[in-house]
């Protein structure tokens, strides 16, 4: 007789898958690979590839190791490590970049529990280690086009000095010609990935699009209403990297509406308030992680209200 | 502008919709299984070797939540014998044999309709139930004690469920039934506003209903969005009126009814011919469906039957489910019977029934942003994990209507309302100990 499969319903499925997702944020951060690579040489290429596969096997070595199902392939770990190179400068030596992809996936990802259990973003994390271990290397920025590797001054520094007549023009700015971390540098190719990944419906606008209002505004105000300089400081940094690719991070940070303009709120204050008046120049990473540790706060604050609950009874005294 | 529940878009496969439904032949054996509603099973009430007919009473209403079966062939008892029913449960089977004749009862006859008791009455011995999947039986919905409290009666045609186009075929072919069900239901409860529901992706149903039952004073078309789940009650009540029904509240206390199009024909049919629901429109569909097709089907028809009437099946199938795809029941056996409440009969191949490789949660929040009660589903499988239940009293798991859209939309393939469902048990459970310790105090 012919066996039926029995269960409960649904019976059907969207076809979403974690991969599906996962390959979506890495073809949405295509573009900005290849302006990494035109800016910076292959080396840019490279670097992302030693990253990528210090993840994946990472990753795999580890779940070995604890037996736990192996889950490389959900591709998790290629957008780690393809974000986490992304916010190195593109002479960073290979074995540091090993070291940070390690903490990334080992630590911050793994012991946690795996995807979805981490409450830090990876990438973002290991980047902040890696600033606090290696300093020097991790401040080492040089101009694109140059083969030379001369070092030099990133926009930012630059507007932390108060240098702001050496600053790149804005046509620079927005393609990528500047100093920087090899992915955050070229506006436009991030702007691609942010309409391919709302289109794609893996994230929302909120976060981004608030993150990026708020800097703007804030900066705009705490500096007296200088709009040259909160342009540069939207299209300067990590900032449009940070916004569209790690504060949208599903598993640290918040899932509803509301909780997503909270997030990216925060993220935008939070950022500017270091970049003026912290001793880092940047403050990106270090507000997607403080938001993150508040997650879970936001999103108990900002859950969906039920349709036709009844309101909690008043505890009699 | 009324703000809108969230829900899912689905692909419609309504391919059986331009369809009208053809009579199939009568199968030899029928079973009638006793659970056919909501409620109490009813009580066979006719012995083994008895002689029945077509519409011949078998089983009477179980309680007062419940309804009356009758016979959908002319035939003989064969056995009335205990058995695991669709829904799972275990209740007395009858197991009658077709002579073929197809002989009506000779005491059939137009019931004498002429007050709201008498109008009540002849619901409940027309064995109609909730037609819409529920099975709830209607007499009971009708038969509110104050009808001046029914301010409007919402008419379901959404019809969100994929494949089914069983209540598409009674708008389009059974208008005047419709109509006579809403002049009636006016008539002898009294009712002044009548909203009609139909989902955009019917324009044909839209455009007659507006003609025919709209031409009816009091009587509104709503044409509502393609959204899943749109027919479910509270959603449609929420989206035709803008009334919330609450927390542990009826339609009813909102002045509102919801009642589905076929019921309401059903209804119709049955006080101008006298004959009771012993047939009912069945979409047949899926992936190993031969000829698929909209068919007539007499009620405890086994699907076996029903799909030879469709020219059988192209493989063997891995799932066989009544109703549609999102809120269906799978059952065991394809000879399980047509039930007054099956609108369709689906037959998927292996590869769409096989199951799903779960991963872990990637906290995307797709399952809470497109639930449309804003239910937290992942928070729920948690609470109910860790058999917290205060918790799961607090993220009102009681108000799930288990529609699927959060396992629908899992990337993972979490099994979220699968989980939910064992957890409102759980909690119904949890509630229902508490106030008897209280109670006992």
């Amino acid at each position: 007789m012919n066996k039926l499969n029995v269960s409960i319903s649904p019976h059907i499925r969207s076809g979403n898958t974690t991969a599906g997702i996962m390959l979506d944020v890495i073809i949405a951060l295509i573009p900005a690979l290849i302006a990494s690579v035109y800016h910076f040489g292959f080396r840019a290429f490279y670097i992302t590839a030693v990253c990528v596969l210090s993840c994946v096997l990472g990753e795999l070595a580890f779940q070995l190791i604890a037996k736990r199902d192996i889950a490389i392939g959900d591709l998790s770990a290629v957008v780690t490590g393809m974000l986490l190179a992304f916010n190195l400068p593109v002479t960073i030596p290979e074995w540091q970049a090993i070291i940070g992809s390690l903490v990334a996936i080992v630590v911050v990802k793994e012991l946690f529990g795996g995807i979805g259990f981490n409450f830090a973003n990876p990438a973002g994390t290991a980047r902040i280690m890696m600033l606090v271990a290696f300093s020097g290397t991790m401040t080492n920025w040089t101009e694109p086009h140059h083969t030379d590797l001369v070092t030099t001054a990133t926009p930012l520094s630059l507007i932390a000095e108060g240098d702001t007549d050496n600053l790149p023009t804005f046509f620079r700015m927005i393609i990528g010609d500047r100093a920087g971390s090899m992915g955050e540098t070229c506006a436009i190719a991030l702007v691609f990935g942010f309409v391919y990944l709302l289109c794609r419906k893996v994230i929302t606008w909120h976060t981004p699009v608030v993150f990026v209002v708020t800097a703007f505004v804030f900066t705009y105000l705490a500096t007296g209403f200088d709009f040259k300089s909160a342009v540069y400081q939207v299209l300067a940094g990590g900032l449009l990297l940070g916004a569209i690719f790690m504060a949208t991070d599903y598993a640290t940070t918040p899932p509803t509406a509301w909780g997503k303009v909270i997030f990216g709120f925060g993220c935008g204050i939070i950022t500017v308030a270091v970049r003026l008046w912290g001793s880092n120049p940047e403050g990106v990473s270090f507000a997607i992680l403080f938001m993150n540790i508040l997650t879970p706060y936001i999103s108990k604050l900002t859950k969906h209200r039920i349709f036709g609950a009844n309101k909690p009874k008043k505890k009699k005294a | 502008m009324r703000f809108r529940l969230n829900g899912i878009t689905l692909p419609h496969l309504k391919k059986t919709k331009g369809m009208s439904p053809v009579k199939m032949d009568v199968p030899k054996t029928l079973y009638f299984p006793m659970h056919q509603n909501l409620g109490a099973p009813a009580v066979p009430s006719v012995k083994v070797g008895d002689e029945v007919f077509v519409g011949t009473l078998i089983a009477t209403a179980g309680g007062k939540v419940g309804a009356p079966i009758y016979s959908s062939v002319s035939g003989k008892v064969k056995r009335i014998e205990d058995a695991v029913q669709p829904n799972g449960a275990f209740s007395p089977t009858i197991l009658i044999e077709s002579d073929g004749a197809q002989t009506p009862d000779p005491a059939i006859a137009p019931p004498a309709v002429t007050d709201r008791e008498s109008f009540l009455a002849a619901v409940v011995n027309s064995g109609v139930v909730g037609l819409g999947g529920a099975g709830f039986p209607t007499a009971v919905k009708l038969g509110v004690k104050d009808p001046s409290k029914i301010e409007h009666v919402i008419i379901n045609g959404a019809e969100c469920e994929p494949y089914i186009t069983s209540d598409t075929r009674t708008m389009l072919d059974r208008d005047d039934d419709i109509c006579e069900g809403i002049e009636l239901i006016k008539k002898y409860l009294g009712v002044k506003s009548f909203i009609f529901g139909i989902e955009k992706n019917k324009p044909l149903c839209i455009k007659l209903m507006t003609k025919t039952a709209g031409a009816i004073e009091g009587v509104k078309i709503a044409p509502l969005p393609s959204v899943y789940p749109q027919g479910g009650e509270k959603v449609l009540i929420y989206h035709t009126t803008g009334k919330v029904v609450g927390e542990g509240k009826l339609p009813i206390d909102v002045g509102v009814i919801v009642i589905n199009c076929t019921t309401l024909a059903e209804i119709a049919r049955y006080i101008r011919t006298g004959m009771p629901l012993t047939e009912k429109c069945v979409t047949v569909d899926g992936s190993c469906v031969k000829e698929p097709k909209n068919l007539i089907v007499p009620i405890g028809t086994p699907a076996r039957d029903v799909f030879e009437a469709c020219g059988g099946l192209t493989e063997d199938p891995g799932k066989v489910i009544y109703g549609g795809p999102m809120m269906g029941v799978s059952v065991a056996d394809i000879e399980a019977p047509v039930l007054k409440q099956t609108n369709a009969l689906l037959a998927l191949n292996k590869k769409e029934s096989a199951p799903k490789r779960i991963s872990n949660c990637i906290r995307c929040g797709r399952c809470t942003n497109t639930c449309p009660f804003g239910l937290a589903p992942v928070s729920i499988v948690t609470a109910y994990e860790n058999k917290d239940m205060e918790e799961l009293a607090s993220l009102k798991a009681n108000l799930c209507m288990e529609c699927g859209c959060c396992s629908f939309v899992c990337p993972a393939n979490r099994p979220l309302v699968q989980q939910n469902k064992l957890a409102k048990a759980a909690l119904a459970c949890w509630i229902r100990e508490k106030k008897d310790k209280e109670e006992k105090k």
